[in-house]
């Protein structure tokens, strides 16, 4: 018996007799014979002790003491005890959403907090309430491009993620438009080949900073070209790099989104993350996702709401700006818990310690013979390496050695079999870089 | 409930304004009552070709998105860019100061599809 | 109440980042550097933990009030779910580990998850296969959606239309949208359940499909949904189970044997893992034998040797939903639900939601119109007309019962019906807290004949009152910075 049930038989025997019937199998009347399962065999049940028990055999059964220098957009960030414990507060996680603006003023300011954060992160002007992840998010910001120009040609630049460039493939296959992806040259976007494709059809090009291969780049120059056709400017970013890094705002993209699981959320292998995005003022409705906006009630006093939401489903179905429903409130909060707690100058230094880790581990990588440290661009906290041999081999190797030593490129990129990219955040400790950097000479040898 | 004299009406509640071949186009106080407080228009541009009650610009509420029909065919020449600064203008003033467009018209025939003032008074009874 | 930002005094720290033990400092070359540093909080872990500790006080949540918000299934999260998911060897586990040579190796206690998941979600729903990837409901509409497209390009099927009942949720329609499908909406009859004459006039040869939720977003399940799915499946339409009210049905019937072939379920409704403020939500996607070939990669296998694997040989798949394995941790929740619960738990799950809902129904019908007088599911649908013809509308009583501490039930929707309430109690509400709602609901009727009038200040006891929400929409701001 499920332990959540508070009715007892009494309970249940009063209640029956208001409603009039003589046993709850009356309640499913509608249901006929011929309805019912063909089968139900499901285990029995288990105490609370013995479902955690039986998880944590399950969790000993997966790898998550390898020390990771993987990254590919997902990263080992410290999460402060205080994000932890503020999140795990039931008036937060068993809310629903803010549809009752008095009863819900927790969630809607957090949330306001929240996509003030964005902007403050991004430079730019106006940020939703949150979308999936970094994928979807890209994805969305694609159809909203689409909305906002009426074209149907975007350039996807092939630093962008290779596995979000096939989540827009994915989603896009039922519709009209057109995909052209560009090369990276020396680790940057390549100006000759995005200069050759833009045009008046064309909705927008897609651009990522850093790239996939860590690389850094300042596409100021791109967006001015693109705005000469009204072609519009898509970033997708990592968030912990905008502590240092020049801002898409700066640059005069139009759209951003990213992945915000590097601000404090766990890597969960694979989710719940949180996809943000940012625009400019002028495009706000055209901006699929939830909105919250500032207001005043009726005696005069500031409060938040849910708003604008005539651009979404529930109101305009067909026509919505996105079939999304929901967002992802709760890790939201978390992000931007987890960004008042490191602040101005906490923020900027994470950024920086990251920074300074990744090249220490590059400077050292470089050393060993025959390993290649791509330099040709600037770099974060992630770098791409070249190999003297298969690199899905060599990070095979080095599972053996306790590390997880970064993500080989081959299983994405054609002809990049060799090469590998590295990240480093600031929880690698330089004692593990060093054994880090001992162990892969091993595995060279 | 007011009711312009001179303008002439669709189903769909729209108005228009017709002078020398051009016509102002509005919505009426009726519409504009049920859609409540206008938060946002999307106005369209001139230059623009419209068709009689084909879709013509989309008006938003805080809790409804509605779209409003050209009573007759024609080209923009200039839409009401006070809307963008203050919706509100349609709900205050829907015969005047709410005007959303003026049209040059391509089809003078197509008025005989439209409703005059008295004939929409009726209309509006009927619907209730 | 101030915003986190108002609360900054320059140089304070909330937090300290490890110490750098390599001994250099590097930098980025200044036409790549930010201008500004990021104007983030400047404020103590004792200020950040206050400030959003006060927050979460003007919340209602269901661990601190009754929250009968119909077609949500706000139930009570069993707290062990969480510490569940923040198991070690799960919470810090790389997505892209298993995307190494030989990384699944490393996984297998996750892959095992899925897998079992997997199973346990054919079982209880009678698909074939599930996909665990979409990371909410709509987002498993989506994808359930566009295998539908994509079993229909197979066939060469020209197929333009799907086919909802009136009482659709909005996301029905705006996914058909993005997938190149319109939409045909189909009325209920005089019992609320979908009008079988209205519907064969509205199937033709280019129906892709049928989206419904049964029960549906009345309360009520439809008793012919197999002559619905033979109407359908006889022009080689798909039939869709929007699983929103699972809730009501475990043990009692499954989608997969009454005619469905392909179905969503909302983990965080049926299945009890945390709605989180809105989200993150699962929405794993089940299908039949008809609609495996375009399942989503990568799917989790299992080899004769009972290791786990990422499947990715899917060719006739519909490619990548979402970046990963879908939401984990919320999967890992639910997952461990099920297990407590077992099958005969889920069945008492559905028997005492229905009890419960129908309990309040024939309470609560003496003083409220009732939409459909019958036997409901797991929630039923009021409609607010008696108290609206006195002045008090439904959003005026959901007011009221804000001030009674309880969170108001679903208003205005299903638009089917007007001015409606919906009343979903859930299985884990006891007697004693529906009572109370009760007796708030009468009180609330009661005060509509007196003093219909007192209903337009409420609430009264919120740190805020009514929202000007005219004002929100004209007067644009959703970022403190745009106005400083």
């Amino acid at each position: 018996m499920i332990p959540y049930i508070s009715n007892t038989e009494k309970d249940v025997h009063d209640m029956l007799k208001v409603i009039g019937v003589s046993s709850i199998d009356d309640l499913f009347d509608d249901i006929k014979p011929h309805h019912n399962p063909k089968s139900f065999n499901l285990p029995d049940g288990k105490s609370e002790f013995e479902v955690l028990e039986h998880i944590k055999r399950l969790a000993s059964k997966n790898a998550a003491g390898l020390i990771p220098f993987i990254g590919g957009g997902y990263y080992d960030h410290y999460i402060p005890s205080a994000v932890t414990a503020l999140v795990s507060r039931g008036e937060f996680y068993t809310a629903y959403t803010p549809y009752q603006p008095e009863c819900s003023q927790g969630t809607l300011q957090a949330l306001y907090e929240y996509q003030s954060a964005i902007c403050a992160l991004t430079e730019m002007e106006v940020a939703n309430a949150s979308l999936y992840d970094g994928g979807t998010a890209l994805y969305e910001a694609v159809m909203m491009a689409a909305r906002i120009t009426r074209r149907d040609k975007v350039i996807m630049d092939g630093g962008v993620s290779p596995i979000y460039r096939k989540i827009i493939r994915t989603y896009t296959s039922n519709l009209n438009y057109e995909f052209q992806e560009t090369p990276v040259v020396h680790g940057q976007s390549s100006r000759e080949e995005i200069g050759k494709l833009l045009d008046k059809d064309t909705a927008a090009v897609i651009l990522q900073n850093p790239n996939f291969f860590g690389t850094i780049d300042d596409h100021s120059d791109i967006v001015k070209k693109a705005h000469e056709l009204g072609v519009l400017v898509i970033e997708s970013v990592y968030p912990v790099s905008l502590g240092l890094l020049k801002t898409p705002g700066a640059m005069g993209a139009d759209i951003v989104t990213g992945e915000g699981q590097s601000l404090g959320l766990p890597l969960n292998f694979g989710g719940p993350y949180l996809g943000f995005m940012a625009t400019r003022k002028k495009y706000i409705r055209k901006m699929p996702g939830r909105i919250i906006g500032e207001t005043l009630d009726v005696n005069g006093k500031r409060c938040f709401v849910n708003t604008l939401q005539a651009r979404e489903q529930h109101i305009r179905r067909e026509k919505a700006t996105s079939n999304i429903c929901t967002n992802v409130s709760l890790c939201a909060l978390q992000s931007v818990i987890y960004m008042s707690l490191l602040g101005k100058q906490g923020f900027k230094e994470l950024a920086q310690l990251n920074l300074d880790k990744a090249e220490f581990a590059r400077q050292e990588i470089e050393k060993i013979e025959g390993v290649e440290v791509k330099r040709s661009s600037p770099t974060f906290n992630e770098f791409t390496v070249c190999l003297p041999v298969d690199a899905s081999l060599v990070a095979e190797a080095m599972i053996d050695k306790g590390f997880a030593a970064g993500f080989p490129l081959g299983r994405y990129y054609q002809d990049m079999e060799k090469y590998m990219i590295v990240a480093v955040t600031e929880k690698r400790t330089k004692e593990e870089i060093l054994a880090y950097v001992q162990a892969l000479r091993e595995v060279l040898v | 409930m007011e009711i312009a004299e001179h303008l002439l009406y669709t189903k769909e509640h729209e108005w228009i304004n017709i002078e020398d071949g051009e016509a102002t186009i509005g919505i009426s106080d009726y519409a504009q009552e049920a859609l409540g407080d206008i938060t946002f228009i999307e106005l369209p541009n001139a230059g623009d070709e419209v068709e009689q009650f084909g879709e013509f610009v989309s008006v938003e509420s805080v809790k409804a998105a509605s779209d409003i029909f050209s009573p007759m065919s024609g080209e923009i020449i200039v839409v009401n860019e006070d809307l963008n600064e203050d919706p509100g203008l349609i709900n205050k003033s829907p015969y005047e100061k709410g005007w959303i467009a003026r049209i040059r018209i391509s089809d003078s025939e197509e008025q005989s599809n439209l409703m005059t003032a008295e004939e929409y008074g009726k209309f509006l009874e009927s619907v209730g | 109440m101030q915003l986190i930002f108002e609360k900054s005094v320059e140089g304070r720290r909330g937090f300290e980042n490890p110490r750098s033990d390599v001994d250099l400092i590097a930098e980025i070359p200044v036409e790549y550097r930010r201008e500004k540093d990021c104007p983030f909080p400047e404020v103590s872990e004792l200020d950040v933990v206050r400030h959003f500790t006060a927050l979460s006080q003007r919340n209602f949540s269901v661990d601190t009030h009754f929250y009968p918000l119909g077609s949500c299934t706000m139930k009570y999260n069993p707290k062990f779910t969480e510490t569940v998911a923040a198991v070690e060897g799960f919470a810090n586990l790389h997505p892209l580990l298993p995307q190494l040579k030989q990384g699944e190796k490393l996984v297998q206690g996750a892959l095992e998850v899925l897998y079992h998941m997997e199973s346990l979600l054919c079982e209880i729903t009678g698909m074939d296969r599930f996909t665990m990837q979409p990371l909410a409901g709509a987002h498993g509409e989506l994808t359930g959606v566009m295998m539908m497209a994509a079993y229909h390009k197979a066939k060469g099927n020209k197929k333009k239309y799907i086919i909802v009942p009136d009482s659709a949720h909005g996301t029905n329609p705006a996914t058909a949208a993005i997938v190149g499908y319109e939409i045909v909406s189909v009325n209920s009859d005089g019992n609320g359940v979908m009008d079988l004459n209205e519907l064969k006039e509205r199937i033709t040869d280019e129906t892709a499909g049928l989206m419904v939720t049964d029960p549906n977003t009345l309360g009520i399940f439809n008793s012919d949904v197999d002559k619905i799915a033979e109407m359908v499946h006889a022009v080689d339409g798909i039939m869709y189970y929007d699983g929103a009210n699972l809730n009501a049905i475990l043990g009692r019937c499954r989608p997969g044997d009454i005619g469905f072939d392909v179905m969503h379920i909302n983990l965080h409704k049926t299945f009890s893992t945390p709605h989180g403020g809105g989200g993150p939500g699962s929405g794993p996607v089940g299908v039949n034998a008809k609609l495996v070939p375009y399942l989503p990669v990568s799917m989790v296998d299992r080899r004769d040797d009972g290791t786990y694997y990422l499947n990715y040989d899917y060719p006739e798949s519909i490619g990548y939903l979402a970046s990963f394995y879908g939401n984990f941790s919320i999967l890992l929740r639910a997952y461990a639900y099920i297990v407590m619960a077992g099958g005969e738990g889920l069945k008492e799950v559905s028997n005492h939601a229905v009890l419960n809902a129908n309990y309040i129904k024939d309470r609560l019908k003496e003083r409220f119109h009732l939409a459909y007088d019958r036997i409901c599911m797991h929630e039923s649908v009021f409609s607010a007309s008696k108290q609206a013809d006195r002045g008090v509308h439904a959003v005026d009583i959901s007011k009221y019962l804000i001030d009674q501490n309880i969170h108001p039930p679903t208003v205005y929707f299903p638009l089917s019906v007007k001015e409606s309430i919906m009343i979903e109690p859930t299985e884990t509400e006891s007697k004693q807290t529906m009572d109370r709602f009760i007796e708030a609901m009468f009180n609330a009727d009661e005060l509509s004949r007196k003093q219909p009038e007192v209903f337009h200040g409420l609430p009264a006891t919120t740190p805020v009152t009514r929202p000007d929400e005219v004002k929100a929409a004209r007067d644009i701001n959703t970022n403190y910075f745009q106005n400083t």
